[in-house]
């Protein structure tokens, strides 16, 4: 309990991934659902840092300054797309978007 | 007080987890977006103190920097740009929930499965390699961009180009037509 290694920041991690996927999976507001995969790309970081201590290497940490990288632009256009959806809708719903529906 | 000194990283880490997986529950549950959002702020002002406590503070700062600035005031004026006074009437989860909810409580259990039956060498890993070039003891900050600039440019520079193309692309998804 009171000594800290990787292992909790696994854990932590990979409760941290399955609330978002939750959030993903389940959130009907597109919104909440971008939100959601901050929170995954989040506990990604927390892995590749948690790993970078254990071995002391900072490549872990150089990946993790990509990945904030890479969750900056989802944000960036993600958030154009639900804006999109709302004009084109007036709702951020993900089930008013149905078109692509087989 | 004792107790305070020698475990102090220890408190800090379950304290901030704690928090951190509060809010990113809050961020999955509530019914208002703006609550949400202010939820994932919380949940990446932990985790960017958990970086600290890992040895990251650069990653720590840029953590706080990016999400808790950049990416949450693009939340927040998104979620202001858009109307939301139906927010009451609508359901909240999707029909698939039950589903989802049994598939990731299976999912943690193998999470968990592994990762008590992981074993990682050394208690103490040597923290200062994290802390120096060479043999020079420089700082984080000094000691990620050695790695940046000089293991991962090419990296940096398709990094950079990506983000050219997001902006790009969220210019053009943003436009009035």
């Amino acid at each position: 309990m009171l000594e800290i290694g990787t292992t909790h920041y696994l854990a932590l991690s990979a409760v941290l991934f399955v609330i978002g996927l939750v959030g993903v999976l389940v959130r009907r507001n597109l919104i909440t659902v971008l939100m959601s995969i901050e929170l995954i790309l989040n506990s990604v970081n927390l892995n590749l840092i948690a790993f970078s201590y254990q071995r002391a290497d900072l490549t872990g940490q150089v990946f993790a300054v990509f990945t904030i990288t890479v969750a900056a632009g989802e944000a960036a256009v993600g958030l154009g797309i639900l804006l999109a959806l709302f004009r084109l809708r007036q709702t951020t719903e993900l089930d008013s978007a149905t078109e692509l529906r087989g | 007080m004792d107790f305070l000194t020698q475990h102090g990283a220890a408190l800090l880490f379950w304290l901030f987890a704690g928090g951190a997986v509060v809010c990113a529950l809050m961020v999955v549950t509530l019914r208002n977006p703006m609550y949400s959002a202010i939820s994932l702020l919380g949940c990446f002002l932990a985790v960017a103190a958990l970086f600290f406590l890992r040895h990251a503070e650069f990653l720590g700062v840029v953590q706080m920097f990016v999400y808790g600035g950049g990416i949450m005031v693009l939340f927040l004026f998104v979620i202001m740009l858009v109307n939301l006074h139906r927010l009451r009437e609508v359901r909240l989860f999707a029909g698939q929930g039950p589903v989802v909810l049994v598939l990731a409580v299976l999912l943690l259990g193998l999470f968990g499965f592994f990762f008590a039956g992981a074993h990682f060498a050394g208690a103490q890993p040597d923290t200062t390699q994290l802390l120096r070039i060479g043999a020079e003891k420089v700082g984080n900050t000094q000691a990620v961009a050695w790695a940046l600039y000089r293991d991962y440019l090419l990296p940096f520079e398709v990094a950079s180009l990506f983000l050219l193309v997001a902006m790009i692309g969220a210019v053009v998804l943003g436009r009035r037509q």
